[in-house]
């Protein structure tokens, strides 16, 4: 698919709050102002509680922001209706969450079939065929037919990664993707993901590990719903090559400089 | 545009299959929760084909019994308002003579009465019951001989121990034997089989064979030890003298007992459509509370299945959350439920069908009847259920499309 205004940020908000109602109001987001490219691999970083799910949902669409203006890739969201926003999802956005959250007792390419059933405008003509592929592209193209409960976890997590690429979104929305794996599985979900961002995928990663920001390209900080750092990453880490070493029983090898590079 | 329609079947076959396979996932929990509509619908067709059955055996019976057919009978006394048991102390002996010499618009009269006694004879013993007429009551009624002769006027003046017997009663009392010139004893009277009547076959009211007929002065006057007729059967002359010939009868019967004008009549004059009514009166309130039945479990089916979706909807509250979060709209969520409430109301209504149709066929078949399914109360029965489907779906459904994706995503 071809993309009609190649120059528009992928993602553009301007002082983007969200406040949680309530005896006490909480204010999770109290001025966002982020651009995001084509291409970018950013990753949200911050202490728990700083706001990170809270921009997640709103830049995911599932949420709206109590004030401030955001648009995803050329399109405004803070005025559109429920429908409008679900719409978006389907055509713009692909997920993939901490828990995996594939549906249970369905097979592999039912799971991965889930978001065309609610492609209305029919932009992908074959879905078994988008499906396949991407299973295929994420390297599980033999396992079909399985359900997640014969799969470990970093093959549910690959489950739902080709579940967000099916429907060929413009943007990959991750939140804390590799929380549920252990070390080894993590930089193998990681390796896709730098993979699928050098043939042109745009991803932004929730994460509070450091180690996983090293595979991004770019890191935004947030702590108490404002934006405290955001900059390139350094001395950006190789997965495939991380994964090689690892199966040499090297260990990962603990990198002490900052993540961000001097002049940020 | 056939594009659309393309993605209008594609939709439908996803969401068919999605509800399929999610009912299927709980097989035990689906059949109990459709067991209300099953029976509610199981309970619509048996009931209606009975009915149905019923009304074809009476209108079939009335055909073979002429439509020319007049029944006098004695009137219910009323107390207050209240119907009495029918008094049998009105009709005489003598009515019927003076129907046969005073109304010329009839065929035939034949004086009936009834009495439910043992016969035996050497070789079997049997209880049934044994009508009195005149001989042409066998023309009357319908009745067509198969072996031997029937009653004369005379045997009936002279009170004749004479008696035709239908096959029940051949095989109850002569198994492989000639019956005719055979005595029996009914009750304490002894009689000479003189006919047997062609089989009929079993109708509503029960077994037609299981009959002995025997001149109606022999029953009234040796059996019961009566003095009055239980009712008079009349045959007009044709259909289109009936009117005329009721009001003779009327008028006739009148003088006979002496009534004053003013003075109600203590008889009445039924033709076969007044029976047919009587019949279909009590069809009715059958039909009636058999209906308030099935309507009761189909609402309790009803309440079954609003209260499993609404389970259904909390036990998925996260699959509904990812199916929002990749770009399902609240309208789709709504739809998948609505689907599922449906198909498990109408494979409900689809299986109380079979069963439904299965037990009729059963009943009628005991009572001899005909099996009357119409497609009609097929339809309006699978129309129903899935009516139900929708209106105890409703509710669940629309909770699921409005759950909050964010919420939903994260529920536990
Ligand atoms: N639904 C809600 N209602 C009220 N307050 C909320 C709600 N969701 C989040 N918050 C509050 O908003 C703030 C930001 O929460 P958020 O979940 O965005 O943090 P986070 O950075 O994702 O944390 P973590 O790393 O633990 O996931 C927190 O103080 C949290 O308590
Ligand atoms: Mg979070």
């Amino acid at each position: 698919m071809s993309h009609p205004i190649p120059h528009t940020d992928v993602i553009r908000t301007e002082r983007l709050e969200r406040v949680y109602p309530g005896a006490e109001p909480v204010h999770a987001l109290r001025g966002i102002d982020l651009r995001i490219q084509r291409g970018e691999f950013v990753a949200i970083m911050g202490a728990s509680g700083s706001g990170k799910s809270t921009l997640m949902n709103i830049l995911g669409c599932l949420d709206t922001p109590t004030k401030g203006e955001y648009w995803l890739d050329g399109v405004a969201v803070s005025g559109l209706s429920r429908d409008e926003r679900a719409d978006l999802r389907s055509r713009k956005l692909g997920f993939v969450f901490q828990g995996f959250n594939l549906l249970a007792r369905t097979n592999t390419l039912d799971n991965v079939l889930l978001p065309l059933l609610y492609d209305r405008k029919r932009r992908i003509a074959d879905p078994e065929a988008s499906a396949r592929r991407v299973l295929d592209r994420v390297g599980l193209g033999d396992r079909l037919d399985h359900e997640p409960s014969q799969l470990s976890g970093g093959q549910q997590q690959r489950v739902a990664i080709a579940r967000a690429l099916v429907n060929d979104p413009t943007l990959i929305l991750a939140d804390e993707p590799t929380g549920n794996l252990d070390t080894r599985t993590s930089v193998e979900v990681m390796a896709l993901f730098q993979e699928l961002n050098a043939e042109g995928a745009t991803i932004l990663l929730v994460t509070h590990e450091l180690d996983i920001a090293r595979y991004c390209s770019r890191a935004v900080e947030l702590r108490d719903g404002l934006i405290i750092h955001d900059a390139p990453i350094a001395n950006r880490r190789d997965a495939a090559a991380d994964l090689t070493m690892l199966q040499g029983n090297t260990g990962l090898g603990a990198v002490h400089s900052s993540i961000f590079s001097s002049h940020a | 545009m056939p594009e659309q329609l393309l993605h209008a079947t594609h939709k439908w076959k996803n969401l068919f299959k999605s509800a399929t396979t999610s009912l299927l996932k709980n097989r035990m929990r689906s059949l109990l929760t459709a067991l209300g509509i099953i029976i509610g619908v199981g309970a619509v067709i048996v009931m209606v084909s009975i009915g149905q059955g019923v009304r074809a055996n009476i209108q079939g019976r009335i055909s073979s019994m002429g439509a020319n057919l007049l029944t006098v009978s004695p009137v219910r006394a009323m107390t207050g308002g209240v119907s009495q048991q029918a008094t049998r102390n009105t009709l005489k002996p003598e009515d019927a003579e003076a129907l046969r010499a005073q109304v010329q618009e009839l065929e035939a009269v034949s004086a009936v009465t009834q009495s439910r006694q043992q016969v035996v004879s050497r070789n079997g013993n049997w209880n049934t019951t044994i009508q009195g007429g005149d001989p042409s009551y066998f023309d009357i009624r319908n009745w067509t001989l198969d072996t031997g002769r029937t009653f004369n006027e005379s045997e009936v003046r002279g009170r004749a121990k004479v008696a035709v017997i239908g096959q029940t009663v051949v095989t109850q009392l002569f198994p492989n034997q000639n019956p005719i010139g055979q005595q029996i004893r009914i009750g304490t009277v002894p009689f000479t089989v003189i006919g047997t009547l062609e089989e009929k076959g079993s109708g509503f009211g029960g077994n037609q064979d299981d009959v002995v007929i025997a001149p109606w002065s022999t029953v009234l006057y040796r059996l019961s030890g009566e003095r009055y007729l239980q009712s008079i059967n009349v045959s007009a002359a044709s259909p289109d003298v009936m009117a005329v010939a009721e009001a003779r009868i009327q008028s006739v019967m009148r003088v006979q007992h002496g009534l004053q004008t003013g003075q109600a009549d203590d008889f009445e004059v039924q033709n076969q459509a007044d029976l047919l009514e009587t019949a279909s009166s009590v069809t009715q309130t059958l039909t009636l509370f058999l209906g308030a039945i099935a309507g009761i479990s189909l609402l309790v089916g009803g309440i079954g299945i609003m209260n499993i979706m609404l389970v259904s909807v909390t036990e998925r509250t996260r699959e509904i959350g990812i199916r929002l979060a990749v770009g399902a709209r609240g309208s789709d969520v709504l739809e998948q439920f609505l689907v599922e409430a449906v198909m498990l109301s109408l494979a409900g209504g689809i299986l109380g069908m079979g069963i439904g149709v299965g037990l009729a066929a059963l009943v009628t078949n005991l009572m001899g009847m005909p099996l009357v399914i119409s497609p009609l109360v097929l339809l309006i029965a699978a129309g129903f259920s899935g009516a139900v489907g929708v209106f105890f779906g409703y509710y669940p459904a629309r909770k699921a499309a409005a759950l909050d994706p964010i919420e939903a995503l994260r529920y536990e």
